[in-house]
C-alpha cells in the first residue's frame, strides 16, 4: 500500500511536468488546428536562454520574465518567417516545417551550449514538501504553476475578445474573417503564447530532468499523450490528462510485471491511440460538429 | 661518338638500375596499407557529436587536437596524421554509413575509438570482414575483447564486466549482510555490467532484493527509484549514463534514501553528473576510476597532468577541464600514437592490430598512479585495472590499491 501512494505520489509530480508541456501543444491547437513537433525544442531552447542570462549575473525572475517576452517574439517570428508564407499549403507540408524547425533547433543549441547536461535553478528550491519526501517544494510549486496558468488561459479564452477571436480563426477561419478578425495576425498570436507557455513548462521542468538539449524529446511525446486524453481543444483536460498519464505510467510499471520498464514509453503511445479510437475528443474535448 | 653514346647510355642505365635496386630496397623496409604513405597515416573515426550520446562528442574533439599537436611536432616517424571523423548521432545505421564512407571512400588505415556500444556493435561484423582495425573501441562491452572471434577489433577502457565485478566484491566485504537494489540502463551497457556484478557476487547473488531498469527515452527516472527504495535495500547500485546518474543521485537523495550508492564509472563525471546533480546530494558515492581527475588538486604537482592542462590551454581551448570525457579522448589518442610509434615503417592492418596488443606496462599521463596497459595476442583488454574511489566534498578521493579483474587471458 505505501508503495501503491508513493508511486501515485510520484506520477502526481511527473504528471505535473507532461500537464505544463500539454498546456503548449493546447495552446498552439487552439491557434492553428495542428500539433507542432518543436514545441519542446522551442521550449528547450528558450530555457537555455534564461540559463544563459543568469550565468551573466541576471536574477532568477529578471531572466524569467526576458525569457517570456523572448519566447513570446520568437514564437511570432518564427510564424511570421516559416509559417504564413506555408498558409495554404497541406498539412503534410506542415509537419515537414515543424520537423526542419525541431531538427534546425536542437542542433543550433547543441553547438551554442554544447551537450553536456547543466544545472537549472529552481525559484522553489527542492527541500521536502509538507513532510512528503516524495513531493518535492519545486515540484509543488510546479503543479501550482500549472493551476495558475490554466486559469489564466480558461480566462483568456473564454472571457476575453481576443481569446473568442483566436479561437474562431482556429476552428472557422472563413467565418471568423467575415466578422472582422485578422486571423492571420490571431494564427501569429497563438504561436507567440504557445512559445512562452513552452519556456515557462521549460524553465519548470529544467530543474528535474537537467538542461540539455535533447531534455524535451521524451517530455513532448507524454505532453502530446496528456492532452490527447485530455482533449486538444481543453486547457483543463490537458491539464488532468497530464496528471492522469503521469500516475498511469508510473502504476502500469509498477504493477504488471513484464509491461513495466521497456513499454513505458509505447504506453504513452498506445494511450494516445486508445482515446483517438474510443472517444477522438478526449474526456474533456468538444465535439466539432460540422455542417455539410 | 659511339665510345661516348655508349658510355653516357651505361652511366644512365646504372644510375636507373641503381635507383631502382634503392627503391626496392627502400620499399621492403616500408610497408604500407591503403591508408599509409610516406607522408601521411589516415584514421576514420565515427563518434555522436550530435543526437542523445553527443555529450560524449568532446572526445573526437579531444583527439583531433591531440594528433595536430603530434603533427606540430612533426608527426609519427615523419608522418603526419589525418584523422578523419564523423558523427553517427549514436545511431548504428548512421555508424554503419560512416564506416563504410571511411573506408571506401576515405581509404583509412583503420577505424579507430568508434563509440558506443550500439554503433560498435553494428561495425564489428563488417571490420573483421574486411580485416581493418577496430581500435581502442569507445566503450566497456565485455564482447569487444574477444581475440579468437573478433581478431580485428580491441577495447580501452575497463570491460564493464569488471567493473561490475570488483562492485561486488567490494559489496560482499564492506556489508556482507546487505541487501542490493540494482537500477540500470536497459541495453547493453546495464546488462553488461549487470553480469559481472552477478558473476561478482557468485553464491551470494542472492543478497540482490530488486532490479529495475530504464529507456534512454524516459524523462525521469523517479518512478524507479521509488521502487527501489521500497524493497528495503540498503545497497543501490546505478549503472548508467550521465543524464539518468545525475537525476538518480538527486533523487535518492531527496526522498531520505541513505545506501552504500555504487556509481557506474561512465556516469561519474564531476562536471557532467556530480555537480549538476548537487554537491551536497553526492557526498559519499563510490565509484571505480583508472584515470585521474583534472580537478583534484593531488594531481597539481603531477607531470602527466600538467602536461594534460598545458595541453588543454594549447590545444584544445573549447574543453572544459572538469569534462572527464575530454581527459578521456586524451589518454585514448595517447595510447593510440603508442601503438603507431611501434609499428614504424610497417604500416599494414596486420602489423597495427599485432603492434596494438603487444604493449607493455604502458601508462598514459592520464590514468592513476599504477594503471598500466597490458595486451597479448591473447589478452585484448588493455585497461583491466580499476580503484575504489568516494566522492568527498567537490570531488572523487581514491581509495585503495589498484584491483585486477583479472577478466583477460
Amino acid at each position: 500500500m505505501e508503495l501503491f501512494t508513493n508511486q501515485v505520489l510520484a506520477g502526481i509530480a511527473t504528471g505535473a511536468i507532461y500537464a505544463c508541456m500539454a498546456l503548449a501543444v493546447v495552446m498552439i491547437y487552439q491557434a492553428i488546428d495542428h500539433l507542432n513537433f518543436a514545441q519542446g525544442e522551442m521550449a528547450m531552447f528558450s530555457t537555455f536562454v534564461a540559463w544563459q542570462m543568469m550565468q551573466w549575473g541576471m536574477p532568477y525572475w529578471g531572466a524569467f520574465a526576458l525569457t517570456l517576452v523572448f519566447s513570446f517574439v520568437g514564437g511570432i517570428v518564427i510564424e511570421r518567417a516559416l509559417f504564413k508564407p506555408l498558409a495554404n499549403a497541406p498539412v503534410l507540408t506542415h509537419v515537414a516545417g515543424f520537423i526542419a524547425l525541431f531538427a534546425i533547433i536542437n542542433s543550433v543549441a547543441g553547438l551554442t551550449w554544447d551537450f553536456t547536461i547543466k544545472q537549472f535553478p529552481s525559484p522553489f528550491g527542492s527541500s521536502p514538501f509538507l513532510g512528503s519526501q516524495l513531493i518535492s517544494t519545486h515540484q509543488a510549486g510546479m503543479i501550482g504553476v500549472t493551476l495558475i496558468l490554466l486559469v489564466l488561459l480558461f480566462i483568456f479564452f473564454r472571457y476575453t475578445r481576443v481569446g473568442l477571436a483566436m479561437r474562431a480563426a482556429a476552428t472557422l477561419p472563413e467565418s471568423a474573417r467575415l466578422v472582422g478578425i485578422n486571423t492571420s495576425w490571431m494564427i501569429a498570436l497563438g504561436w507567440g503564447m504557445a512559445a512562452a507557455i513552452g519556456s515557462i513548462a521549460g524553465m519548470l521542468i529544467a530543474p528535474v530532468v537537467f538542461l540539455e538539449p535533447n531534455m524535451m524529446g521524451g517530455v513532448l511525446i507524454y505532453g502530446f499523450a496528456a492532452a490527447v486524453v485530455g482533449g486538444l481543444t481543453s486547457p483543463l483536460g490537458a491539464v488532468i490528462g497530464g496528471f492522469l498519464v503521469g500516475i498511469f505510467e508510473n502504476l502500469v510499471g509498477t504493477y504488471i510485471p513484464g509491461v513495466g520498464n521497456e513499454l513505458k514509453l509505447p504506453i504513452a503511445l498506445a494511450l494516445i491511440i486508445t482515446v483517438l479510437v474510443v472517444k477522438p475528443n478526449g474526456l474533456f474535448g468538444r465535439t466539432i460538429v460540422k455542417r455539410v | 661518338m659511339n665510345c661516348r653514346n655508349f658510355l653516357r647510355t651505361a652511366a644512365l642505365s646504372s644510375a636507373a638500375f641503381a635507383f631502382l635496386a634503392f627503391s626496392t630496397s627502400a620499399n621492403a623496409q616500408k610497408k604500407y596499407d591503403t591508408g599509409a604513405s610516406d607522408t601521411e597515416i589516415k584514421i576514420g573515426n565515427i563518434i555522436p557529436y550530435s543526437g542523445p550520446a553527443s555529450a560524449y562528442g568532446i572526445i573526437g574533439k579531444m583527439e583531433e587536437a591531440y594528433f595536430k599537436m603530434i603533427n606540430d611536432q612533426g608527426g609519427i616517424n615523419g608522418r603526419k596524421i589525418n584523422f578523419v571523423s564523423y558523427d553517427d548521432a549514436y545511431s548504428p545505421a548512421k555508424a554503419v554509413e560512416q564506416t563504410r564512407k571511411l573506408v571506401e571512400s576515405d581509404e583509412v588505415l583503420f577505424v579507430f575509438g568508434p563509440l558506443g556500444t550500439p554503433s560498435n556493435t553494428a561495425i564489428m561484423k563488417y571490420l573483421n570482414a574486411k580485416k581493418i582495425p577496430q581500435l581502442f573501441v569507445a566503450t566497456g562491452a565485455t564482447k569487444f575483447g574477444e581475440y579468437k572471434t573478433s581478431p580485428w577489433t580491441m577495447g580501452w577502457q575497463p570491460a564493464y564486466q569488471s567493473e561490475g565485478r570488483i562492485f561486488a566484491q567490494y559489496a560482499i566485504t564492506e556489508k556482507p549482510n546487505g541487501k542490493i537494489a540494482v537500477f540500470y540502463q536497459n541495453d547493453d551497457l546495464g546488462k553488461d555490467m549487470l553480469k559481472g556484478f552477478k558473476d561478482g557476487l557468485g553464491d551470494k547473488a542472492s543478497m540482490i532484493v530488486a532490479e529495475d531498469s530504464y529507456e534512454v527515452s524516459e524523462p525521469t527516472i523517479d518512478s524507479h527509484i521509488v521502487k527501489l527504495k521500497a524493497s528495503g535495500a540498503d545497497i543501490f547500485i546505478s549503472i548508467s549514463t550521465p543524464k539518468f546518474a545525475a537525476q538518480a543521485i538527486k533523487k535518492v537523495a531527496e526522498i531520505g534514501w541513505k545506501p552504500m550508492f555504487f556509481q557506474s564509472n561512465v556516469g561519474s563525471s564531476v562536471g557532467a553528473v556530480m555537480r549538476p546533480a548537487g554537491i551536497e546530494n553526492s557526498q559519499g558515492v563510490l565509484s571505480l576510476a583508472y584515470a585521474k581527475d583534472a580537478l583534484d588538486p593531488q594531481w597539481d604537482n603531477d607531470e602527466g597532468m600538467k602536461k594534460y592542462l598545458d595541453f588543454l590551454a594549447k590545444y584544445a581551448p573549447f574543453a572544459n577541464k572538469a569534462e572527464s570525457s575530454a581527459l578521456y579522448g586524451y589518454g585514448q589518442a595517447q595510447t593510440v600514437v603508442q601503438v603507431l610509434k611501434q609499428a614504424g615503417d610497417d604500416l599494414t592492418r596486420a602489423n597495427i592490430m599485432k603492434q596494438a596488443a603487444s604493449l607493455k606496462d604502458f601508462t598514459t599521463d592520464t590514468l592513476l598512479p599504477g594503471v598500466k596497459i597490458n595486451t597479448s595476442a591473447t589478452d585484448f583488454y588493455p585497461i583491466e585495472q580499476l580503484r575504489m574511489m568516494r566522492f568527498t566534498g567537490e570531488k572523487w578521493d581514491v581509495f585503495g590499491p589498484p584491483i585486477d579483474s583479472k577478466l583477460g587471458g
